[in-house]
């Protein structure tokens, strides 16, 4: 990962940051330099130090000791300034239950110090986007909690910012909001944004994440790109899985690991995917992705796969145990 | 900003236009909420049960003079429901913003936690005076109906007082809610303070130690009731108890009970806003 800041980039650093309730350490100096349009996944058991950070980086708790910067400001001395172009979802919060979602996100709109003559069409799409417009005028207190999680995301995304902190955004929401989540997310890559993610879905990780950190003990294990990550980690190995048009005979596999040199294995998961592992990074892939291409099979898609992710996992999880 | 730093889209405002944000929405939080419409139906009744005992019985000693109407009326129902007003609109103010997690919400911008706090108070002062303009109202409605509408300068008084007191009241609740996470908590300590606890102090105080309870707030509010009556009450008197003991009481002077208010708002408030800006979301 790089050092040094380039000019006008989006960052989030953490510098020594460390978290201390009595005798027991939630973060350890963690050094954390993350910059440029991205998405990072935040991955780690549970009280492995995840949602400390997070809310460290939204001044929610005071640091023990060390610095949370966001684009090079200190998060606590300079909280304002810090967070200007910050949007945050930290765990679930609640909404005043009295307010509807449109006064809601005026507050927070206001509270931004987005214009007023855009303040009406910012929240309309920013509810839009999460699928709210039919709740838009009902009141807050009678909403299930995913609905609410949708109106805070909506919250996080209204000042349009260029740097997003969700702590597991997808909680609360059923299988197609965390689909929307995921959508929502990927746009918002699409259009420059640095995003953190905390995340229990390592599928969700693997899906939109370019990065990955991983925490345990309040100590940061690995902080790298997602394919760095899986290779480092599994012998050298990449593993991706394809998804195919059209279904695929028996022997596709066999051919696929005995004609690109650098594949170890093709394993048949059904009869439209396959996941791959291969060695010799990026030159190996190259030869796989044209060897593909050329079987007119129909790739539809190509990523790493998350069970790569899951044994990293698992693996350094259960190293510091 | 530096060269270094990033663009926002948007331009975060002063922090007095976030207390202005933070008051309009927690007031309208407040003025939708059930608490509000409780407050507002116990001054209704209190107000109706008034009105109609006065009304029919028409006590000789309450209606000698407009002075000892006031008193009856607002000397001794505005300190209670000043109390009242704190407990309700004050008790879980910030405890709840913790408890209820409305703080991740609220706080997870970049605002600063005191434009917050101001925002929460102003707004409970505002919920708290709407209630406190219909009470006046139907005194003054009682008072005109029985004495016509040339007031006693007193009752201004007494009502500026009142006013001035459900400042102090409102900072010392904050101070509360500030200091637990727990609203029920906050709620409890606010109300056993107020309804019982400040004036039990004061009892034993004024006539055990024969100290004056300079230190105690309510000692204070005794100036909202006392300057109704048609002579201000002595400093401090004596009267001879049970065999050999001497009783002393105590009432505070106007001087010395604004000064008492003031002396409690000023320090709960500096109190109430340093533990917020300290207090963790954990």
């Amino acid at each position: 990962m790089s050092t040094k800041r380039k000019l006008n980039e989006p960052s989030i650093q953490a510098v020594g940051l460390t978290k201390r309730y009595g005798s027991f350490t939630a973060l350890d100096s963690l050094n954390l330099n993350i910059e440029g349009s991205k998405c990072v996944g935040f991955l780690g058991p549970n009280g492995a130090g995840k949602t400390t950070t997070l809310k460290l980086f939204t001044d929610l708790i005071r640091a023990t000791s060390g610095e949370a910067l966001v684009n090079g400001v200190n998060v606590h001395t300079r909280k304002k300034k810090a967070l200007e172009s910050v949007g945050t979802l930290i765990e679930t919060p609640e909404i005043y239950p009295s307010l509807t979602p449109r006064e809601a996100l005026s507050m927070v709109a206001e509270t931004r110090g987005v214009p007023a003559v855009e303040r009406k069409t910012r929240i309309e799409e920013a509810v839009s986007e999460v699928r709210m417009d039919e709740w838009v005028d009902k009141r807050v207190g009678k909403f299930s909690k995913g609905m609410k999680q949708r109106i805070n995301i909506a919250a996080a995304l209204l000042s349009d910012p260029r740097i997003f902190l969700l702590d597991e955004p997808s909680t609360g929401l059923d299988p197609r909001g965390m689909s929307e989540v995921r959508d929502i997310v990927k746009s918002l890559k699409g259009k420059q944004r640095l995003i953190f993610m905390s995340s229990h879905l390592l599928s969700e990780v693997t899906d939109i994440c370019d990065e990955v950190a991983m925490i345990d003990h309040g100590k940061l294990l690995v902080y790298d790109t997602l394919s760095n990550v899986t290779s480092r980690f599994s012998g050298g190995e990449n593993v991706v899985e394809v998804g195919f048009l059209r279904p695929i005979d028996g022997g596709v596999n066999g051919r696929i690991a005995a004609g690109v040199p650098g594949v170890t294995s093709a394993e048949r998961v059904d009869d439209r995917n396959l996941r791959i592992r291969f060695s010799g990074g990026a030159s190996t892939q190259e030869r796989l992705l044209s060897y593909l291409v050329g079987m007119n099979l129909g790739v539809i898609s190509y990523k790493p796969a998350s069970s790569a992710l899951e044994d990293v996992y698992l693996s350094l999880i259960k190293d510091t145990k | 900003m530096s060269s270094t730093q990033v663009e926002s889209a948007s331009r975060v405002p002063s922090s007095l236009t976030q207390v202005r944000v933070t008051m309009k929405y927690t007031f309208l939080d407040y003025f939708r909420s059930r608490r509000f419409f409780i407050l507002l139906a116990i001054v209704l009744l209190i107000s109706a049960a008034l009105t109609i005992v006065i009304g029919y019985y028409r006590p000789p000693g309450l209606l000698s003079s407009d002075l000892s109407f006031y008193s009856s009326w607002w000397g001794i129902s505005a300190v209670l429901l000043t109390a009242l007003f704190g407990i309700f609109f004050g008790g879980d103010a910030i405890s709840g913003e913790f408890q209820n997690r409305t703080g991740y919400f609220s706080l997870s911008h970049p605002v600063r936690r005191s434009s917050v706090y101001i925002g929460k108070w102003l707004a409970a002062f505002l919920a708290s005076s709407i209630i406190l303009v219909v009470f006046t109202a139907v005194t003054l409605g009682n008072g005109v109906y029985y004495f016509g509408s040339s007031l006693p300068y007193q009752f201004g008084e007494a009502v500026l007082f009142t006013w001035f007191y459900l400042v102090a009241v409102l900072g010392s609740t904050f101070f509360f809610s500030s200091l637990f996470k727990t609203s029920s908590y906050a709620i409890l300590v606010t109300a056993v303070l107020f309804l019982f606890a400040f004036n039990l102090i004061q009892l034993l105080v004024a006539n055990f130690a024969q100290i004056e309870p300079w230190f105690i707030l309510t000692y204070g509010s005794q100036i909202i009731g006392n300057v109704l009556m048609a002579q201000y009450p002595a400093h401090i008197t004596t009267a001879n108890g049970f065999g050999e003991r001497t009783f002393t009481s105590y009432n505070a002077t106007i001087p010395e009970g604004l000064a008492i208010i003031a002396a409690y708002f000023i320090v709960t408030a500096i109190l109430g806003l340093v533990l917020f800006e300290r207090k963790e979301f954990t």
